[in-house]
């Protein structure tokens, strides 16, 4: 097992200061305002919003293309927002207007977007890994030069569909990344509880592949240990097991319930304090790669793109009943 | 179209062959059926006509098998992950019906999954209570699965073909039974389409309709009535999701009595919804209630004289198809 300072450190450039940077906010700002637009009874359904986790997704997606693929969590947003999900098909799809990404047969914990190698968040935990050695498996089959990536949480890594997958990846050497995001709770209940690891990432021995240990709210380190799998990956020596140690700020669902006692607010602020998207721009402005300026203008320009979304998801028409049995089989 | 005597097993064998050397994105994975061409032979051959790339091994890990289909499919390949038995499909459920049947409607149309699952189903081998069932019915109420039950070598090759051509998420359920049973298949490689039920004999006092292996039994026993005059029509609905209700209710209108027969236990079975759409579509045509002949609600037992008693036969279906002419 490593650690992501094992690695050799690329050098953050401006580029890629401002692009992390991009990516995180979209996400902070499209989760803050659709898990609000729940809680006024505007949109339906139930969010589970991937604040405070943005640097694993935006880290990751960072070194890939768009014909790499992905499988995502209940907790999907992030992972297609960073992927380049637009905020206009996603919002239209959480108001389950016809103009979603799923024409609003999905809603939040489904949103696809294959154009973009987004194979689908996943209401099942863990449903989306044996998918991801799939699409993997394809990248091999065609040989390609793809990789796939499954996101899922330190919880789904105790569902017996993990170890088949991770270990029918290793076997067959396909070019799969998998990457824990353990934010400490499945659920409700936290890791202690639910395994005896301390750091998941020892799973990978049971597989013979290399386990990696990131910081998660660190994006330029988690694009480094991501940049290494996929580049052993491309050259075919298989999966890696990536454990990025992150938080989610909000709820198991939706943004409040910071009250109820399974975990305490001084650990709720103490990982606050490491909030990704500030240690990106303290980065930045510290090694004089962007300015204080340009990081303001990014959430500026968020911001727009977010009222544009929404604008747009509220327009949109709704689905139309007589059309409810199109699309359960391919014609 | 020249046609010879194949077993179930060759026959749907040569469909595999045909397939796989058409079109080059169709594979095979699963447990031993590359270097042991399955436990019942299913694949013998694949691996040395198609290499490695295309036909390939796994562990034992059923979640995995069908979850990697699922993925392949999503990209466009045509995967072929077979589950040996049927029981096994309970390992592998949530892919089947979580994630393989609704990524289609689910995702709005975006992905369509061309994924067949093969598998072995069936009592009569004293194999037991995990290795017999008949689940069709579990697999036929889920949105999005297709279900395959061949009957015949014929369809058994045919079938195989077709659901692999088929774009959705398909299941063909081999019947251990039959592997054996010889019966005309074509040389050339052809389709049958899921959703076309075949009248296997035609007659004019009562229908049967037979699911899998209970196609040869309710022939015999239609033979045995026509030595009494008894003129049955036999129907084998070959795919029971989609369900040709058609062909069925057709039959029925013109005989007015029908017998459902199946060895999946009988409540909840597929011949409940049978029954149902034919007292739907055809209650006026009927002189009796629609019969149904199927397992008791247990567990597949072991035991010869209780497999024998719990799967039921040419006598018995030639019993209840007396049964049924005595009323009205």
């Amino acid at each position: 097992m490593t650690t992501s300072t094992d690695v050799e450190v690329t050098p953050a450039t401006r580029e890629l200061v401002l692009d992390l940077h991009r990516r995180m906010v979209r996400i902070r700002r499209f989760e803050e305002s659709s898990g609000k637009l729940v809680e006024t009874g505007e949109m339906p359904g139930f969010l589970h919003l991937y604040v405070g986790q943005e640097a694993v997704a935006a880290g990751v997606m960072s070194v890939l293309t768009d014909a790499d693929q992905i499988t995502s969590t209940h907790r999907g947003h992030g992972h297609a927002i960073a992927k380049g999900a637009e905020f206009r098909p996603m919002f239209a799809e959480l108001y389950a207007k016809t103009t979603g990404y799923c024409k609003g047969r999905g809603g939040s914990m489904h949103i696809v977007d294959t154009s973009r190698g987004m194979l689908g968040a996943n209401a099942i935990v863990g449903g989306g890994i044996p998918i991801a050695i799939g699409a993997a498996f394809a990248s091999q089959y065609r040989d390609d030069g793809t990789v796939a990536v499954s996101f899922f949480g330190d919880g789904a890594t105790n569902i017996g569909a993990f170890h088949e997958s991770v270990n029918m990846a290793a076997v067959w050497n396909l070019p799969c990344i998998f990457v824990i995001e353990n934010n400490g709770y499945a659920e409700f209940t936290s890791q202690e509880r639910h395994m005896k690891l301390t750091d998941i990432a020892e799973r990978a021995s049971s597989y013979g592949i290399p386990g990696v240990i990131v910081d998660g709210m660190d994006a330029l380190a988690v694009r480094q240990v991501a940049l290494e799998a996929v580049e052993r990956a491309k050259r075919g020596e298989g999966p890696t097991l990536i454990e990025a140690k992150t938080y989610r700020f909000f709820d198991h669902q939706g943004i409040k319930g910071m009250r109820i006692p399974y975990r305490d607010a001084a650990e709720v602020e103490a990982w606050k304090s490491r909030d990704a998207i500030r240690l990106i721009e303290t980065i930045g402005v510290e090694r004089g790669l962007a300015t204080a300026e340009e990081f303001a203008a990014i959430w500026a320009e968020v911001e727009a793109d977010i009222q544009d979304g929404i604008d747009f998801a509220r327009t949109s028409p709704d689905p139309d009943p007589a059309d409810i049995l199109d699309d359960v089989y391919t014609a | 179209m020249t046609t010879r005597e194949l077993t179930y097993v060759k026959a749907f064998n040569e469909g595999m062959h045909q397939i796989m050397a058409e079109d080059p994105d169709v594979f095979l994975i699963g447990e031993d059926v590359a270097g042991y061409g399955g436990v019942f032979h299913m694949f013998d051959g694949l691996l040395d006509e198609f290499g490695e790339r295309r036909v390939k091994d796994t562990p034992i890990a059923e979640q995995a098998i069908i979850g990697l289909g699922v993925g392949a499919a999503a990209r466009g390949l045509r995967p072929v992950c077979d589950l040996m038995f049927m029981d096994f499909v309970g390992v592998a459920m949530d892919q089947i019906f979580n994630q393989a049947a609704k990524m289609k409607y689910m995702f709005g149309g975006a992905v369509s999954v061309p994924l067949t699952i093969t598998t072995a189903g069936g009592a009569g081998m004293s194999a037991a209570a995990q290795h017999s069932q008949s689940l069709e019915a579990w697999l036929a109420h889920v949105p999005g699965l297709k279900v395959a039950l061949p009957a015949t070598p014929h369809d058994a090759k045919g079938l195989i073909v077709g659901a692999i051509r088929d774009d959705n998420p398909t299941i063909v359920v081999l019947q251990k039974k039959m592997l054996g049973v010889k019966g005309p298949v074509p040389e050339e490689l052809y389709s049958i389409p899921f959703g076309q039920a075949t009248i296997a004999r035609e007659g004019s006092d009562a229908t049967i309709v037979a699911i899998a292996r209970m196609l040869p039994e309710a022939l015999k026993a239609a033979d045995a009535l026509a030595a009494d005059g008894i003129s049955v029509e036999v129907i084998d609905p070959r795919t029971v999701q989609p369900l040709d209700t058609d062909t069925i209710v057709t039959s029925v209108r013109k005989t007015n009595r029908v017998l459902i027969v199946h060895e999946a236990v009988q409540f909840g079975g597929i011949g409940a919804e049978i029954s149902a759409q034919v007292q739907e579509q055809a209650f006026d045509y009927l002189d009796a209630p629609v019969a149904r002949l199927a397992a008791p609600f247990a567990p597949v037992p072991y035991a010869p004289v209780l497999e024998n008693a719990y799967v039921p036969d040419a006598a018995r279906i030639e019993q209840a198809v007396r049964r049924l002419l005595e009323r009205g």
